[in-house]
C-alpha cells in the first residue's frame, strides 16, 4: 500500500469501450488542477473495441517518478476487470464495483457495491456507468468537486449542452449513490497547493512538444502502435510552426523522407517503434555512412516481430545501437520520464545536427501513455543547435577531414558547394573510392568524430556519494530508473546501503564513468525490462564490469516493491 | 548563376563508369540538354537516385546529389521537395530501382503528385548485378538465375504510372537523344510528378532487348493523340501492346495541385509561421 499521506493509487479497469480511458484522465487532471503531481499509468487492448483496459492514477503532494506498486482503490465497472484483479486486493484496498456481479470480498477488502449498471440505464444513457463510477469514487475519496467538475464541463460542453448535462447528471447519480454508503476505509486524497505552475502531458505528446522547441521543420511517420500520438500531436501543431509532415506509405519511405530533408538543410525526424525501427536499418546505415543528422524516435513495445504491440518492454537496445550491416552505430538516448521527453528531445535533435550522425530516442510504451505533471516548459530557455555549415571559404569538400572528425555541411542553393551525399565509401569530396587506406580513414572518421559526445553530454545521474561504499549499485535505464528511485529511498530507510547509476546517453557508453560508479559497491545489479538483459550484455562488452542483471518481461514495467526484494536477495 | 550554362557545362567531371554502347549515355546527353536549354542553376538542382547502373548518373552531374539506397530515391526526393520547394529535383535510376525494390513508393509519388521529375532508364535487366531478369524483362528470357527462361510476366510501367496518378508521363528510346531530351526538358518544366521512362539497351548483359530489338517496337504517339485525357492514353497504351509496339512521345499531361502547393496551403490554414509562439501550444498541456 501506498503511503496516502503523501499520495494515492486509483485504478480503474473495465472493457476498453466503457471510458475508463476518458474517467482516468477526468480524475487525473482535477488532481493536477489542485495542484497534485500526477503519474498515470494505462494498458489497453491491441483489438480496437473491446478487451480489458486500465488506467492508473497516481496522485500525491511530492513529485512521482513511477506508477507506483499496486493501488489503493480499485474500480471494477465489470466481472472481467474484477478477476484480473483479484490478486491485487491486499487488506485495506478500497474497492468499488458495479452490483451487476456480486465477487467475493478478500478479507481485509473494504467494498462499495455501486449499482452503475442500473443506475445509468435508469437516466436513460447506458454509456454513461463510467460517470457514475467516477461520481462516487470522488464522493467516497475526496477528489476536489470544483475541479472535477470545471474538468468535465469544459470536455463535454464543446460537444453540446445536451451531452453535458446527461454526463453531469450521471456523474450526480454517482456521488449521490456514494453518499448513501457507509465509508469502512481511511483513504483520503491529499489536499493539493494550488499555485503550481504545471502542465500534464504524455510522453508521446511531450516528444512532439520537444520537436516543436527544438526547431523541427519536418517529420515523416508511418502508423504504429505506440508511436502514432507523437505524429497525431506533430500533425496538429507542426504547420503552426511553418513546418511539414506527411504520413508516408512504410518507415522505410519515412526514414527516406527525412534524409532527403535533412539534406535539404531542415531539422528531420520521425517516430516509429521496434518494427519500424527494424525497417530503418538499412536507410539509418546510409545516415551513418553519408553523415547526414537524422532523429529516430523509438517508443519501444513488447517484442519481437509483432510481439506484444501495447504492452511495456525495454528490449530495442542493441538494435537501436547496432542494428544495421558494416561498421555503424547510432547515438542513443533513453529518456526516464515525461520532463525527458521534452528536453532530450531537443538534445537528439542539437546532438544530430552537432554530429552528422542518426541519433535514436527511446521511449517505452508505459511512457508514450502516461500523462505526468511537469513544471511549464519555456522554450526561450532551452538551448537550439544549428549544424556546423560552410563558411565560404576555399574549395568546398563535403566529407573535408578536420579536426574533430565533423566536416561542415552546405544546404543545396549554397553557391560553390555542390556535392554528393553517398552511402558508397568516398574520398573527402564524396566521389567513390574503394581502396583498403580510404577506407580505414573514413571509417574512423565516422567513429572518431562521436568520441566527444560524453565530454560535451553526460545526461548520467548518480544517486549516492560516489566515495562512500554500498552492498548494491543498482543500474537502470528508461522508466525504470523511475522505479529505482523510489525503491532506493525504501531500502535505505531499512537501513540497507544502495545506490543508484542513471545513464541516459546509452551510446557512446561512458565507459569510465560505469566503473567509477561501480567501485565502491560490493554488487552491481542491473535491472530493466527485457529477456535478454541488453545492457547488462552491453556492459560486460563495453566495461570491466560483471554485473548481476534481473529482468522481466511480462508486458508491465518494474515496481518499486519488485527491486526491494530483488536486493533484499542479493544482500 | 550569371554565365550561359551549355550542354557541357552540367558534366560533373566525372566520367561515366558505364559499358560502352549503354543506352544511359543517350540518357545523360539527354539530361545535359535538358538542362541547357532550360538554363537551370546547377546549385538549385538537387539529382537523386538508388542503386543500378543508372543510378550512377548523379556523379556525373553538376548539382546538388544524393547517391542513396536501391529504391529509396523517390521517397528521399519526397522528404527533400517537401522540405526545400524552391529546389528543382531529378530522380533518376533504373528498372529493378524503381519497380521491383522500390516498387513500394511508385504509386505514393503519383498519387500525391510530388513536384519532381523521375528520369527511369528501363533496360529490361539487372545489369550492374551481371544480368539477372528485371521486373521488365520478357519472359522468355534466358538471363543469370533464368537458364530456362522466366517465370514471372514483365510489368507495364507506363500504365502503372498513369493509374498511380503521375501528372506528365512520356516514353522515348534512348538512341533518340533529341526526343529523351525533349521529354525531359517538358518534366522538368511541369509542376508536378513527371514520369519519363526510357528504353535504355544493355549491351552486356540484355543480348534479347538490344538497341535495335527496342528500335524495332517504337512507334511514334500520332500527332491527334489527346495528352490531356487519361482514359485516351491508357488506350494507346494497350492498342501498341496488342501490336507489340511501345508508344514514344509525350502521352499524358494534366495539372493537379502538388503535394507540396497543398502541403503550403495547409500550412497557411494552421496560421503557420516561423515565429509562432510555442508557449501558445504549451498552453494547450495545462490540466
Amino acid at each position: 500500500m501506498t503511503d496516502c499521506t503523501h499520495d494515492m493509487i486509483f485504478r480503474i479497469a473495465g472493457d476498453g469501450g466503457e471510458g475508463i480511458i476518458s474517467c482516468g484522465d477526468f480524475i487525473a487532471a482535477a488532481c493536477a488542477r489542485s495542484g497534485l503531481e500526477i503519474y498515470t499509468f494505462k494498458t489497453f487492448p491491441a483489438e480496437v473495441r473491446g478487451g480489458y483496459a486500465m488506467y492508473q492514477v497516481r496522485a500525491g503532494m511530492k513529485a512521482l517518478h513511477n506508477q507506483g506498486d499496486t493501488f489503493d482503490i480499485f474500480c471494477a465497472l465489470n466481472k472481467e476487470a474484477y478477476e484480473i484483479n483479484i490478486s491485487h486486493l491486499l487488506p485495506g484496498t478500497a474497492f468499488v464495483y458495479d452490483d451487476s456481479f456480486s465477487p467475493d470480498i478478500p478479507d481485509g477488502v473494504l467494498a462499495y457495491p455501486i449499482p452503475m449498471t442500473t443506475a445509468s440505464k435508469n437516466l436513460g444513457f447506458k454509456k454513461a456507468k463510467n460517470m457514475v463510477a467516477l461520481g462516487a469514487i470522488s464522493e467516497l475519496f475526496n477528489i476536489p468537486a470544483k475541479p472535477l467538475k470545471d474538468v468535465l464541463s469544459d470536455k463535454f460542453r464543446t460537444k453540446g449542452e445536451e451531452v453535458l448535462h446527461s454526463n453531469l447528471a450521471a456523474f450526480d447519480k454517482g456521488v449521490e449513490l456514494a453518499t448513501c454508503m457507509e465509508k469502512v476505509d481511511k483513504l483520503q486524497l491529499p489536499k493539493g497547493t494550488e499555485s503550481k505552475d504545471v502542465i500534464m502531458i504524455s510522453g508521446n505528446e511531450a516528444i512532439g512538444l520537444g520537436a516543436l522547441i527544438g526547431g523541427l521543420n519536418f517529420f515523416s511517420a508511418y502508423p504504429i502502435t505506440p508511436a502514432s500520438e507523437i505524429a497525431k500531436y506533430l500533425a496538429m501543431h507542426l504547420p503552426k510552426t511553418g513546418g511539414s509532415l506527411i504520413q508516408a506509405e512504410d518507415e522505410i519511405a519515412s526514414i527516406s523522407q527525412v534524409i532527403g530533408a535533412s539534406f535539404a538543410g531542415k531539422k528531420a525526424m520521425t517516430a516509429t517503434s521496434g518494427p519500424g525501427i527494424a525497417l530503418m536499418s538499412e536507410m539509418l546505415g546510409f545516415a551513418f555512412m553519408s553523415e547526414t543528422p537524422t532523429v529516430v524516435v523509438d517508443v519501444q513495445r513488447g517484442g519481437p516481430s509483432t510481439g506484444l504491440p501495447t504492452k511495456h518492454e525495454q528490449s530495442d537496445l542493441l538494435a537501436a545501437i547496432y542494428g544495421s550491416h558494416g561498421d555503424t552505430v547510432r547515438i542513443v538516448l533513453s529518456v526516464e520520464n515525461v520532463a525527458d521527453c521534452i528536453s532530450m528531445t531537443v538534445d537528439a535533435m542539437n546532438i544530430a545536427e552537432s554530429y552528422q550522425s542518426p541519433v535514436i530516442l527511446l521511449s517505452e510504451s508505459s511512457l508514450a501513455f502516461s500523462s505526468q505533471t511537469i513544471p511549464t516548459p519555456d522554450p526561450n530557455t532551452i538551448e537550439v543547435v544549428q549544424r556546423k555549415r560552410w563558411d565560404g571559404e576555399g574549395e568546398y569538400q563535403r566529407y573535408e577531414m578536420t579536426a574533430d572528425f565533423i566536416s561542415p555541411m552546405a544546404d543545396p542553393g549554397t553557391p560553390c558547394a555542390l556535392h554528393i551525399a553517398t552511402g558508397l565509401e568516398h574520398k573527402a569530396d564524396g566521389r567513390p573510392a574503394f581502396t583498403q587506406d580510404n577506407h580505414e580513414v573514413m571509417s574512423n572518421k565516422r567513429f572518431d568524430k562521436l568520441k566527444s559526445l560524453p565530454d560535451h553530454y553526460h545526461p548520467v545521474e548518480i544517486d549516492g556519494d560516489l566515495k562512500t561504499k554500498a552492498d548494491i549499485g543498482i543500474i537502470a535505464w528508461g522508466s525504470t530508473i523511475g522505479v529505482v528511485r523510489e525503491a532506493i529511498v525504501r531500502l535505505r530507510e531499512e537501513g540497507i546501503s544502495v545506490k543508484g547509476f542513471y545513464p541516459k546517453l546509452l551510446w557512446p557508453m561512458q565507459v569510465d564513468q560505469f566503473e567509477t560508479f561501480a567501485k565502491r559497491c560490493n554488487t552491481i545489479l542491473v535491472v530493466e525490462v527485457n529477456h535478454q538483459g541488453q545492457l547488462a550484455h552491453l556492459i560486460r562488452a563495453e566495461t570491466s564490469l560483471n554485473p548481476v542483471s534481473h529482468t522481466i518481461c511480462g508486458g508491465m514495467p518494474f515496481t518499486p516493491a519488485n527491486i526491494e526484494a530483488t536486493v533484499r536477495e542479493l544482500l | 548563376m550569371s554565365e550561359i550554362m551549355k550542354a557541357k557545362d552540367y558534366q560533373s567531371g566525372i566520367h561515366p563508369v558505364w559499358c560502352a554502347g549503354c543506352g544511359n549515355y543517350g540518357a545523360l546527353a539527354a539530361v545535359y540538354r535538358a538542362l541547357a536549354e532550360l538554363q537551370i542553376d546547377p546549385a538549385h538542382l538537387v539529382n537523386i537516385s538508388g542503386i543500378g547502373c543508372s543510378s550512377r548518373m548523379p556523379y556525373f552531374l553538376k548539382a546538388f546529389k544524393m547517391h542513396t539506397l536501391h529504391g529509396r530515391a523517390g521517397p528521399v526526393a519526397t522528404g527533400l521537395q517537401l522540405a526545400r520547394p524552391d529546389l528543382k529535383v531529378l530522380v533518376t535510376g533504373g528498372d529493378g530501382d524503381g519497380f521491383s525494390i522500390g516498387g513500394g513508393h511508385m504509386p505514393h509519388l503519383g498519387r500525391t503528385n510530388v513536384n519532381l521529375t523521375y528520369v527511369l532508364m528501363d533496360n529490361h535487366i539487372y545489369g550492374l548485378t551481371k544480368g539477372q531478369a528485371s521486373p521488365t524483362s520478357r519472359r522468355e528470357m534466358k538471363a543469370y538465375t533464368t537458364p530456362y527462361g522466366g517465370i514471372e510476366a514483365p510489368m507495364w510501367p507506363l500504365l502503372y504510372m498513369l493509374t498511380y496518378g503521375a501528372t506528365y508521363v512520356g516514353q522515348a528510346f534512348a538512341g533518340n537523344a533529341k526526343m529523351c531530351a525533349e521529354l525531359i526538358k517538358g518534366g522538368l518544366e511541369h509542376k508536378g510528378m513527371a514520369y519519363i521512362h526510357i528504353l535504355s539497351q544493355c549491351p552486356s548483359f540484355n543480348k534479347m532487348d538490344t538497341a535495335d530489338y527496342f528500335k524495332s517496337i517504337i512507334k511514334d504517339i500520332p500527332e491527334k493523340h489527346d495528352i490531356t485525357d487519361l482514359r485516351k492514353a491508357m488506350r494507346l497504351v494497350y492498342k501498341f501492346r496488342e501490336q507489340e509496339k511501345e508508344p514514344v512521345g509525350l502521352l499524358y499531361k494534366t495539372q493537379r495541385p502538388t503535394l507540396d502547393d497543398i502541403m503550403a496551403d495547409l500550412v497557411k490554414q494552421a496560421g503557420g509561421s516561423k515565429d509562432y509562439d510555442i508557449r501558445k501550444i504549451i498552453d494547450l498541456s495545462r490540466p
